[in-house]
């Protein structure tokens, strides 16, 4: 690069001595910039990674406290929450984040796959089109606005239909979370079952299978590791939500049970935060309800590497 | 000719799967009229010009969204003032410079993370740092901190795919004419990506009109109207916590106002998106 500059100097000849300082001047600015340049890109890019840090740290620094004050077995296996009487036992909170994720997972699968197999392999690309357009739709509509159809429509449904006190339950959060988790796993999965080589089908065409039996046995089995993927997002998005089920759960800390007004670990959360005193027991309670969840999602977001990782090996 | 020779429990098993694929397809799109439709039919009714341009006042017992509008505009503009050129940078080091490949699989494993984690713990974690440990008020700016640690990972990865679809050769080209590196990004690969950054960014919008959990103890539940300066540090509610708001007073019209409103945008948001996505493409 020098070389050829000198060069391109030297036979430019008389313009360029005219000048003598304009080239090299500019070319040590240039320099200076792309050297500053360099290095702020490269903090950038190291943001993320601070970033992780810096959640990481904060929740375990902020979630240790309370669970030395109470102890890690009262705390995570006890099941009474009574702040005033100073009862923090989240197992109540841990249950129903459980029945309720997998109670989704159960209700949103299903109906999520088979669409996404409607999409990738039965449906008029048209209609692909239109229903795909939709999906993504669903998953742009922000919670709360779930959480209030949820409560205007659902509740009051479910409170007839079981003649209940209340239909706010954690049956009708697991309905709007189903409903929740329906665009991450239709994309994913349609994404994965459009991926499947059409030789594979093909194949079992030729062998005789009818088309219903070649995408069922053959593409879906050939698709499965973007099928788990898109079940493992589901599950992190479902054990993640908080405003949805905060407004249809009746948010009362109970065992889990179909019927009876439930809290998550996200919606103990978001409940008390605002009443509970900066630097009381309580409050550090409540970050120790956040490194519980967090300790969920990273064990999800591990397992998903593998999963990819183990894809990309294959 | 095939179909005829099928044994029944074969054409049974066909039929079956068939029609369970087809009310599947029909149950989504069913839930997503059923949703934006019932959205609609309550909130359209309720809106007024009244209530989209005034604060809420004890005295008439009137309800007003313009401070939440207001905020949900604050904040966006203001998270992505500060994650845009944080993302697009990101995405430029880890397609354009960095030749380590063990620290961009780190770097694409903490964006991937930084995905998953769920917005109320942005909310918990933005709140501990930004309010406590740097002793800003809730308001406007933590919120808009939060928020940016949140789409982060949206800006990166768009980004990061539109610069992989520049051709190599226009890279070869500017650096064979003796630009520099970052003159090669900032006059040759970054202007044919713009399309690519573009839907990113509208993306993001998306998420943060939509976004909740992350800003009920970073930005507050305000609502006053306030100038862009003075929301900075003071709690400003967005059009979504006031929408929580409102539905657990039960004020059930001003809660499907704003839930109509937040589908308008929502729409648009996808439309644009999406369109803009198609030019992309092309």
């Amino acid at each position: 690069m020098e070389n050829q500059a000198t060069l391109y100097n030297e036979t430019a000849g008389s313009r360029v001595s005219d000048t003598p300082r304009g080239p090299r001047k500019k070319k040590t600015v240039g320099k200076v910039l792309e050297a500053v340049m360099n290095a702020a890109l490269f903090i950038c890019g190291m943001i993320a990674v601070a970033f992780v840090l810096v959640i990481s740290v904060y929740l375990v620094i902020s979630g240790i406290p309370a669970v030395q004050e109470i102890g890690l077995g009262e705390f995570l296996l006890g099941e009474r929450w009574y702040a005033s009487t100073g009862d923090f036992g989240i197992l109540a909170f841990i249950l129903t984040s459980i029945a309720g994720t997998s109670g989704a997972i159960l209700v949103g699968v299903p109906i999520g796959l088979m669409t996404a197999i409607f999409l990738a392999k039965v449906a008029p690309p048209k209609v692909a089109a239109v229903i795909h357009t939709a999906v993504e739709l669903l998953a742009g509509i922000p919670s709360v606005v779930y959480g209030l159809v949820g409560i205007i429509l659902l509740v009051p449904a479910i409170r007839v239909a079981f003649d209940l006190p209340s239909g706010a339950t954690l049956l009708a959060a697991i309905v709007v979370l189903a409903i929740m988790i329906l665009p991450s796993i239709i994309s994913v999965s349609e994404t994965a079952l459009r991926a499947v080589p059409q030789e594979y089908e093909e194949a079992s065409l030729a062998l005789g299978a009818t088309y219903i039996e070649t995408v069922f046995r053959v593409s879906v089995p050939a698709a499965r590791s973007g099928i788990a993927t898109s079940i493992v997002l589901g599950i992190g998005r479902a054990i993640g939500e908080a405003m949805a089920i905060m407004m249809v759960a009746g948010n009362v800390p109970n065992m889990p049970g179909l019927l009876t007004p439930v809290r998550f670990l996200t919606t103990a959360i978001v409940s008390e935060m605002s009443y509970a005193s900066v630097g009381s027991l309580h409050r550090n309670a409540l970050f120790s309800i956040g490194l519980v969840l967090f300790l969920f999602i990273m064990m999800i977001n591990v397992f998903l590497t593998v999963f990819i990782k183990r894809k990309k090996e294959d | 000719m095939e179909q005829h020779k099928l044994s029944a429990s074969r054409r049974a098993y066909d039929r079956t799967l068939r029609s369970i694929l087809y009310l599947c397809g029909f149950i989504t799109c069913a839930l997503l009229v059923l949703i934006i439709g019932y959205i609609f039919y309550r909130g359209l009714p309720c809106l007024s010009w009244g209530l989209v341009s005034t604060e809420p006042s004890y005295i008439n017992d009137t309800i007003g969204i313009l401070p939440n509008i207001l905020n949900t505009l604050y904040l966006v503009i203001l998270a992505m003032v500060i994650v845009l050129p944080l993302g697009v940078g990101a995405a430029i080091y880890l397609t354009e410079y960095a030749r380590n490949r063990r620290l961009v699989a780190v770097i694409e494993f903490a964006t991937e993370t930084l995905t998953g984690i769920p917005s109320i713990i942005f909310g918990l974690v933005g709140m501990l740092v930004f309010t406590q440990l740097m002793g800003l008020k809730t308001g406007v700016l933590a919120g808009s901190l939060t928020l940016v640690v949140m789409i982060l990972p949206t800006i990166v990865r768009t980004t990061q795919e539109s610069l992989k679809t520049v051709p190599q050769s226009y890279r070869e080209g500017a650096l064979a004419l003796g630009a520099g590196k970052w003159r090669m990004v900032r006059t040759v690969v970054l202007p044919s990506s713009v399309d690519g950054i573009v839907t990113g960014c509208i993306l993001a919008v998306g998420r943060i009109v939509g976004e909740s959990a992350a800003l009920l103890y970073t930005a507050g539940f305000g609502v006053v109207v306030n100038n862009f300066f003075t929301s900075l540090q003071t709690a400003s509610g967005s059009l979504t916590v006031a929408l929580y708001m409102y539905s657990e007073k039960g004020e059930t019209e001003a809660a499907f106002a704003i839930a109509a409103i937040l589908m308008i945008l929502t729409l648009a948001i996808n439309l644009t998106a999406n369109w803009a996505g198609h030019k992309l493409k092309k």
